[in-house]
């Protein structure tokens, strides 16, 4: 036969195919992997997208300096003199009150020309209509986002104190192009202009302020300008372009992205087993016809021919399928995590689809064509012997095909060799564990049927009987609902733990910037909204230099946190005293006599991210002093205090003249906080953070972000839906005969159809008792080794677990078993025959 | 292709057939030397009781399986030279089969089964031919029936036109009414047999109704494997 004829013949059959079931399945099952991954792929290739397209809008610039203290003036000239354009931006957070409302905010000080790059948009009212402009705040005015100026109930026209003036609220701030570093913006914002600054008094020695110089001009001129800086490199100073910038974001895409394409990889792996079993099911139901037609003459190339194009066949249809269900489903997590996307996503790339199809091709390759391959080796004399079958394939090469599939489609996914050899062994070692669990759970069942009534001694023995196919569908099942446990009961249960650990009158407010000078008057005022004794902290920014002499340029360090010690200022302190919620883990905390001496306490985290032990030598530089220390204990912290801690702690005197602003923080009940505002007016170069809003912000995110991955996980649960037709279809000559032979026995079909529920019923409730069993344990590994909390999941979480799972599998499976066992009995014995 | 006794050809030539297969307790011989030569456009009946090797022969003369040893050829072909896909093609051209399950694919309509051999030999008028062929059954109203929407004795017939439609001069018949009953099983023969007249086709014909046998030119009887009349 030709290959036309074949392909003819192939597509003719598929249709038939397609309404026998068993290639319904699979088709189900590569859809769902397909819609998975498209899901995903689409949605975080959108966000990829448009970090790239706006990569230079980022900027607000070609070319950006970032520095903690000021921009040299030298710097600036040397650019206008190489015919660049420049702006200065200056960006601190402080806190805005308006009556007795506060709000912390990002404040960008912005000189004439800015953004040298991409439009600010302005609105006339909050949530107005914006439009682009070119100018900026004019001297005495501010424009404030919409989100600020609603908490606040401010409009535009009135006025608002910032820091020790007040300046007039005239234009909703609706954007500027430099407002999120990343995916997520999340501080509020107000401009002003830098002209008002000085005025405010908000800038002191050690605020937390960030100086931003901004270059733009012909490209020629930039990098030239961008090599000469290199030339001469200014640790403090960092230098920011559009490649730089398009690459960080994009590694920042690509983290956040992890964990929707890790529950879309639960959701892959599931459908490959679906894959396998009715591709199983597919090929061993085809044996006949094909022994057939090679009695009526087919040759070995015809049959694998037919077989190959019409599973490329469903492979296509699956992907069609797969892809607009996915790009539907981007919809959903895109509106799922609109708020913390801040900008307009641009269209989808295809590349989802080419890697969607490198999946499914691995799948079908991998997992699907061995039992077809064997196929082709049906021998004729099946025709007169019942006995003939296929050969078995060799050992090995099924699992082996699977196994490189599996890799394939990890490898995709992540583009991770060493996260691919992680997860494997990650997805092998749960899979193995819960099949393990399932396994016993069936064993356990075998037990209960002595003391129920036929339907369910029926059920039961089902479960038992298909020991392999029941473990695989527990499996299936109580991973989707692991997930789904872990970030729907687990996450909440953490949270609660976390937030009663930190106990009920952890400080809430931190007030930073406080000048010296206003040290006795604050501790006053806050003794007067009822917290006293108020330990407060020197703050002191100063920059490593060297370690044991050697320059800090020509040390390496691999993690990132290690980099940003090295290259970012630090915030030091000096204490008599070990804080309370500190403790010392090597070495030994100064007595009054150690005072002036050159000495530092180091945290375990600076410890262990520059590699320090004790008696190493530190150099700092401290506002252009040079200073070297030795490192004299190394404490633990318990960060989540909520009290002002600090990685570098020296003793007292040491660093007397060093210019610095102090730090507090206090708890502060609801009845005294809104005496935060006249506070803030009387100190104003005083901000005030409010914890409680903060942890909030980061609970939104964290609530979003695990909802997305509870959505994706619904195709986890799509996926265990398929593998349970799978095994339904797989089991369906079997069942058919025996609900005859049970209907021809006296049984009612409601006493069958009850048997059948009742096995899947018990299927059900053993994969909630593995799924929230599976999220409690990780649930109970988190918090100890995580977080090191106590943890006692929540009832509900078996409840929720147990009763989704029963539901669940209960309806479907017995949905989808009730037509083959609904079929009159003589009609099912008759086939048999 | 060689002459037979009284001058027609060959049709089938088997010598010397011998099939051996391993089981627990050893190698045990199904077949033991069988010959079967049969003149193309003779009937011959191949008897026994059960397990005497009506089926095993019935496979290696239709090249379904290989014998440990001997030779088969159908109209002057060696099988032994042939590999699967060379035996397949020599079916597809000159065998037809005719079982005693029918043996129709259950997802075809019965014209569809009937088209089969035609598409595979690449027959562009199989649809046509398929149709004139269950007419000459008697199911011209059944072509579009499903094998589970047909009697027995209907699939039969479905499973008969299948077998002629190709034309082939050699047919396979495995029992052919043994799962009929013996009126259907009658009309089923009396079909099989006006058919294979007016073809001028060869038969080869396995069965335990010494009836049906007796309608045959020749009766070749086997007993524990080997001819024994």
């Amino acid at each position: 036969m030709t290959r036309r004829s074949t392909l003819r013949f192939a597509m003719r059959g598929l249709w038939r195919e397609l309404r026998s079931g068993d290639a319904l399945v699979l088709f189900g099952a590569l859809a769902v992997a397909v819609a998975s991954m498209t899901a995903v792929g689409f949605f975080t290739s959108r966000v990829a997208a448009g970090v790239a397209r706006e990569a230079t809008q980022v900027l607000a610039a070609d070319l950006r300096l970032e520095s903690a203290s000021p921009i040299a003036a030298r710097v600036l000239a040397r650019a206008r003199r190489d015919g660049l354009r420049v702006a200065q931006e200056t960006s601190f957070p402080t806190a805005l009150f308006h009556g007795d409302r506060s709000q912390l905010v990002a404040v960008n000080a912005v000189t004439p020309d800015y953004p040298l790059r991409g439009r600010v948009r302005i609105a006339d009212v909050p949530y107005g209509p914006a439009i682009a402009t070119t100018a900026i705040p004019a001297r005495g005015t501010v424009w404030l986002d919409s989100r600020t100026a609603a908490v606040l109930g401010l409009r535009p026209g009135m006025s608002l104190r910032v820091g020790a003036i007040r300046l007039r609220f005239t234009r909703v701030l609706a954007f500027r192009p430099d407002q999120s570093v990343g995916l997520v913006s999340l501080a509020p914002a107000l401009l002003m202009n830098a002209a008002d600054l000085p005025a405010t008094t908000l800038i002191q020695p050690g605020s937390r302020a960030t100086y931003a110089a901004l270059f733009a001009g012909p490209p020629a001129a930039v990098a030239a300008y961008r090599t000469a800086l290199r030339a001469h490199p200014d640790p403090a100073v960092r230098i920011r372009d559009a490649a730089e910038n398009s690459r960080e974001l994009g590694s920042a895409v690509e983290r956040a992205s992890r964990f929707l394409n890790l529950a879309s990889l639960s959701a892959v792996l599931l459908a490959a087993v679906g894959v396998a079993m009715s591709a199983r099911r597919w090929a061993s139901r085809r044996v006949d016809g094909v022994a057939l037609m090679k009695c009526l003459g087919a040759s070995q190339r015809f049959v694998l021919g037919v077989a190959l194009a019409e599973l490329a066949a469903i492979g296509a249809l699956a992907l069609i399928a797969g892809t607009l269900a996915g790009a539907i489903a981007e919809s959903g997590i895109a509106w799922l995590l609109r708020s913390l996307v801040a900008r307009e996503l641009p269209a989808a790339s295809v590349q989802p689809i080419a890697v969607a199809f490198a999946t499914e091709l691995a799948m079908l390759l991998g997992v699907a064509l061995p039992p077809l391959i064997r196929l082709r080796r049906t021998p004729p004399l099946r025709v007169l012997r019942r006995d003939a079958a296929p050969p078995r394939l060799r050992h090995g090469v099924v699992p082996a095909l699977a196994l490189v599939a599996l890799f394939a489609i990890l490898w995709l996914m992540v583009r991770d060799s060493a996260l691919v050899v992680d997860l494997a062994a990650g997805v092998v070692a749960v899979g193995a564990v819960l099949a393990a669990a399932g396994f016993v759970l069936v064993r356990v069942t075998r037990r209960f049927r002595g003391g129920v009534g036929v339907a369910w001694r029926y059920g039961l023995a089902n479960v038992s009987r298909r020991g392999v196919a029941s473990v695989l569908q527990v499996v299936a099942f109580g991973l989707g609902l692991m997930i789904l446990l872990l970030l729907a009961v687990v996450r909440g249960d953490l949270m609660r733990e976390w937030r009663a650990s930190v106990g009920a009158r952890a400080p809430n407010e931190f007030l930073i910037n406080i000048r010296p000078q206003d040290v006795p008057a604050l501790r006053r005022a806050l003794a007067a909204l009822g917290a006293a004794d108020t330990p407060m902290f020197p703050v002191i920014r100063a920059r490593i230099t060297a370690i044991d002499s050697r320059p800090i340029a020509s040390l390496h360090f691999a993690g990132a946190r290690g980099r940003a010690f090295a290259e970012r200022e630090q915030n030091l302190t000096w204490s008599a005293d070990l804080m309370p919620d500190n403790r010392l883990v090597a070495g030994r905390w100064w007595t009054p006599a150690d005072e002036g001496k050159p000495w530092v306490s180091i945290s375990t985290e600076y410890r262990d991210a520059l590699h320090l032990k004790l008696g190493d030598a530190i150099s700092f530089d401290v506002a252009g002093e040079p200073l070297t220390v030795r490192v004299a204990s190394i404490r633990q912290v318990r960060w989540d205090s909520f009290r002002p801690n600090f990685f570098l702690v020296f003793p007292p005197r040491l660093l007397d003249g060093a210019a610095g602003t102090e730090i507090t923080s206090v708890y502060l009940d609801a009845r005294e906080r809104p005496g935060l505002a006249a506070l803030a007016q009387r100190f104003p170069t005083v901000t005030v953070i409010d914890v409680d809003a903060i942890l909030a912000q980061v609970r939104t995110i964290i609530d979003r972000a695990s909802l997305a991955v509870q959505y994706v996980s619904l195709f986890t649960l799509a996926a265990g839906v398929i593998v349970l037709l799978a095994a339904v279809q797989a089991t369906r000559d079997e069942r058919r005969h025996e609900s005859a032979i049970l209907r021809t026995l006296g049984a009612s079909r409601f006493t069958v159809l009850s048997g059948v529920a009742a096995e899947f019923v018990a299927l059900g409730s053993l994969s909630g008792l593995l799924g929230a069993a599976g999220a409690a344990a990780t649930g109970w590994w988190v918090a100890h080794r995580l977080f090191a909390l106590r943890y006692a999941p929540d009832p509900r979480l078996w409840w929720f677990g147990i009763l989704g799972g029963t539901v669940l599998v209960g309806v479907s499976g017995t949905l989808a078993a009730r037509r083959v066992v609904g079929a009159p009995p003589a009609q099912s014995l008759r086939a048999e025959g | 292709m060689h002459p037979g006794s009284n001058g027609a050809p060959l049709a089938l030539d088997a010598i010397g057939l011998t099939k051996t297969v391993d089981s627990p307790s050893g190698p045990l011989t199904i077949l033991a030397d069988v010959d079967l030569r049969v003149r193309a456009g003779e009937t011959v009946a191949i008897v026994g009781p059960s397990g005497a090797g009506k089926s095993t022969l019935l496979a290696l003369v239709a090249g379904l399986d290989t014998p440990t040893r001997g030779r088969v050829a159908i109209a002057g072909t060696d099988l032994g030279r042939l590999d699967e896909d060379g035996r397949a093609a020599v079916r597809g051209r000159q065998v037809g089969f005719v079982f005693q399950s029918f043996q129709l694919i259950p997802s075809l309509t019965a014209l569809e089964n009937v088209m089969l051999p035609l598409e595979l030999a690449g027959d562009p008028n199989a649809r046509a031919a398929a149709t004139a062929a269950l007419t000459e059954v008697g199911l011209s109203a059944r072509l579009a029936h499903y094998p589970r929407q047909l009697s027995g004795g209907e699939q039969q017939r479905v499973a008969i036109a299948r077998a002629f439609v190709g034309r082939p001069p050699l047919l396979f018949a495995d029992e052919p009414t043994g799962n009929l009953d013996a009126a259907t099983g009658r009309r089923i023969a009396q079909l099989l047999f006006e058919l294979n007249r007016a073809a001028g086709s060869t038969l080869v014909l396995v069965t335990h109704d010494r009836e049906l046998a007796a309608r045959c030119d020749r009766i070749v009887e086997l007993d524990a494997g080997r001819v024994v009349g």
